[in-house]
């Protein structure tokens, strides 16, 4: 499995629209994330970034790491800006001001800005139907402001508003079941680990013109979960292999397509991290069940 | 030039307006008294009178972040709010100007709750004065219309690049019936040409905007901004001149009634000008010198115009709209005061607080409010602020 991901990461496009010199942790997987998320889209996107971690890391006044025209405004409505990027634009050439061209306009935004705060925008956004693609990289928590819970933050995990023994006791929000919810043409799970997988996804909802195409992208965070750098992407790995983040899309909202397989126990994921430090192997047994339930939910929709 | 007069609610009259400005994004989130404007707008586009995009978002927060996009790519962007939506769409109506991206809003002045009130007062606008958005205060239907294509031609001009906010009363000027002048599309266009907006987003010129800023660069970066709404003014001016010498109809940062040969002079914003300028001609008559000073302008604010209209005056009557509670007085009193802190002839300031929530302020209560003023100016009563009216 290491050998073939060495040999895959060459056929990844050379074009770097998110580029080096941004200020990132080391083994930051959500930066590499957006980096390969931009060689998908290519040079032809308007990005319209959240506040968080790779907003702040990538925009330093008077720097920039971004070769496409990019914006951030503030930290729940990326969703609404690039929705009206994209009126405008579409107004604008339909009144012959600008000329015409097709681009893609991408939200961007962390599992905070997705999950919690940036939840009504995004909703709306979702139900006025436009062609936009969201990616929601999600290194379950609120990383940027120093690691508190998100709604995204896993049963089990310690945060600093979680803190040690009082570790959070409520289950991750499922955002993509929300996304597929509303109907919209495409929803997907990706993760950093399978970086073909998630340019397929990212093309194909690319290619999809029409209502809003929803990534939920997962991404380790060495700083915010305790490991050291150089497992970021074994770890990221780990979430997929032992089904705690299974690869799937959903089509119209109703079309279940499996991508992962693994069965490996989800005690190897979690004891490679920190967050997880203070879980008995009784409280590991009740992850590794809620886990089992949710693969078997996820393969009954698959089904149909 | 074909003009035509019609006898039009203001509301509609101000999205007649926004159509003819041929804009290309609205958004809005209904709330009372903006209702008619985005609701008669949602009709002009609905039967195709303006090719526009109309975005009805589900909050005013996302309205004001719309509206951010939308003028990010260079789109003409025209929203509108109140009261609790100004309130929650607060946190990106500073950011819209700290990006510099042009739009116009028709702010329908209304009470904050609470108590909840959906009734006019300037409580809503006073709380984003510092947001470096330029504020003009309107008088009447026709000052609103007109306001429309001036405010875009303000906002969108390459030296401004600033949002624009026409504060309009509540009810007293959105729901009123008045005659109000059309002007024809032919002398829009030429006053209001489309334009194309540098450095608008565009894969074939990439720019991010809204980086963010570390201590080294963050006050430059307000500098920058304080230049910008400050060095606006003269083009504001050149704009209503330009507007006045096409339709005959003149604007200016602040206008005075009578006021010329004054000892006293009501200061006033919004619509309260027009009773105040009927109750000093009737003083007038009674041998009062007074007369009346209409603040349009408030940011960026005439300093050198205000100053020129009252410095030699013996005391100034300034009416506000909202309390700033614990504060020196009401933010329009205690911004004048400021204004003429140490300068020659300054006269002195009597604040009153009056018609909070629209609690109706009579000419009656104009003509007490003047000379209630004028007797506690001789007495040097002039700290602080009066509430007027208030009972019990
Ligand atoms: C209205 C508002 N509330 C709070 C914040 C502070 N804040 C900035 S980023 C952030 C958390 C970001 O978390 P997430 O979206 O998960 O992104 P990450 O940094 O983890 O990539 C918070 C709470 C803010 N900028 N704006
Ligand atoms: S805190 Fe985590 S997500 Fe943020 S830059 Fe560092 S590694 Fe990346
Ligand atoms: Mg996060």
């Amino acid at each position: 499995m290491d050998k073939f991901s060495v040999f895959s990461s060459r056929l990844v496009d050379k074009s770097e629209n998110f580029t080096s010199g941004h200020r990132a942790c080391q083994g930051c997987a959500e930066a590499l994330a957006v980096r390969h998320v931009m060689k998908a889209l290519g040079r032809d996107t308007i990005v319209a970034m959240a506040t968080g971690c790779m907003e702040i890391i990538s925009s330093p006044l008077p720097l920039t790491s971004w070769k496409v025209p990019w914006i951030h405004n503030a930290f729940e409505n990326p969703s609404a800006v690039i929705s009206r990027c994209e009126s405008g634009m579409k107004a604008m050439m339909r009144k012959g001001k600008i000329p015409q061209k097709k681009i893609n306009f991408v939200a961007m935004g962390g599992d905070g800005a997705t999950a919690d705060i940036g939840m009504g925008p995004l909703s709306g956004a979702l139900e006025r139907g436009h062609d936009m693609v969201y990616v929601c990289y999600d290194n379950e928590a609120y990383m940027n402001t120093g690691v508190q819970r998100s709604s995204s933050t896993p049963w089990g995990a310690s945060t600093m508003t979680t803190p040690g023994a009082s570790w959070k006791r409520t289950q991750k929000k499922n955002i993509v079941e929300i996304m597929a919810a509303h109907r919209i043409p495409y929803t997907a799970t990706a993760n950093i680990a399978f970086p073909e997988d998630l340019e397929r996804k990212l093309r194909k909802a690319r290619s999809i013109r029409s209502g809003l195409r929803f990534i939920h992208l997962f991404a380790s965070c060495p700083t915010g979960w305790g490991f050291a750098p150089a497992d970021a992407i074994k770890i990221s790995r780990m979430a997929v292999l032992s089904r705690a983040f299974p690869l799937y899309e959903v089509e119209e909202g109703e079309r279940y397509t499996i991508n992962s397989g693994g069965d490996a126990p989800v005690y190897d994921y979690l004891r490679m991290q920190n967050r997880f430090r203070r879980l008995s192997d009784g409280d590991i047994a009740m992850i590794q069940e809620h886990v089992n339930r949710e693969w078997e939910r996820l393969n009954r929709k698959a089904r149909g | 030039m074909a003009t035509q007069r019609k006898g039009i609610e203001v509301s509609i009259a101000m999205a007649d307006a926004v159509a003819q400005a041929n804009v290309d994004v609205i958004a809005a989130y209904p709330i009372t008294p903006q209702t008619h404007i985005v609701e008669h707008l949602s009709e002009i586009v609905a039967n195709g009178e303006l090719d526009a995009e109309y975005v009805p978002v589900e909050s005013e927060h996302s309205a004001m972040s719309v509206c951010c996009g939308s003028s990010a790519v260079g789109a003409r962007t025209f929203t509108s709010t109140s009261s609790q939506g100004l309130a929650l769409m607060a946190e990106i109506f500073y950011i819209a100007a700290s990006m510099r991206l042009p739009m116009v809003m028709a702010l329908a002045n209304r009470s904050l709750s609470g108590p909840l009130s959906i009734w006019n007062d300037h409580t809503d606008t006073m709380m984003v004065r510092d947001a470096g958005w330029i504020h003009i205060f309107v008088e009447n239907g026709q000052e609103c219309y007109d306001n429309v294509f001036c405010g875009f031609r303000i906002s969108e001009d390459p030296d401004i690049m600033l949002p624009l906010a026409i504060n309009l009363d509540g009810f007293i000027l959105t729901h009123m019936i008045e005659p109000v002048i059309y002007e024809d599309n032919e002398t829009i266009r030429k006053y209001l040409p489309d334009v194309r907006m540098k450095n608008a987003l565009h894969p074939d010129n990439p720019v991010s905007m809204g980086c963010f800023a570390m201590p080294e660069i963050y006050t430059e970066a307000q500098m920058s901004r304080e230049h910008g709404v400050r060095n606006s003014y003269p083009t504001i001016v050149k704009a209503w001149q330009e507007w006045g010498d096409l339709t005959g109809r003149y604007y200016k940062p602040v206008e005075t009634y009578r006021a010329d040969d004054a000892d006293y002079c009501i200061v006033t914003m919004g619509s309260y000008g027009e009773t105040a300028m009927e109750v000093v001609d009737a003083l007038r008559e009674e041998g009062e010198k007074v007369g009346v000073v209409k603040i349009r302008l408030w940011r960026p604010f005439p300093f050198d115009d205000f100053r020129k209209a009252v410095l030699g005056k013996k005391s100034l009557i300034v009416i506000d709209r909202a309390i700033s509670f614990g504060g020196p007085g009401g933010p329009v009193a205690t911004e004048l005061r400021s204004a003429l802190y140490g300068k020659p002839g300054a006269p002195t300031i009597v604040n009153y607080v009056a018609g909070l929530a629209g609690r109706d302020v009579s000419r009656n209560d104009f003509k007490n409010i003047i000379l209630e003023g004028k007797a506690k100016a001789e007495k040097g009563e002039t700290d602080g602020f009066t509430l007027y009216g208030l009972r019990g």
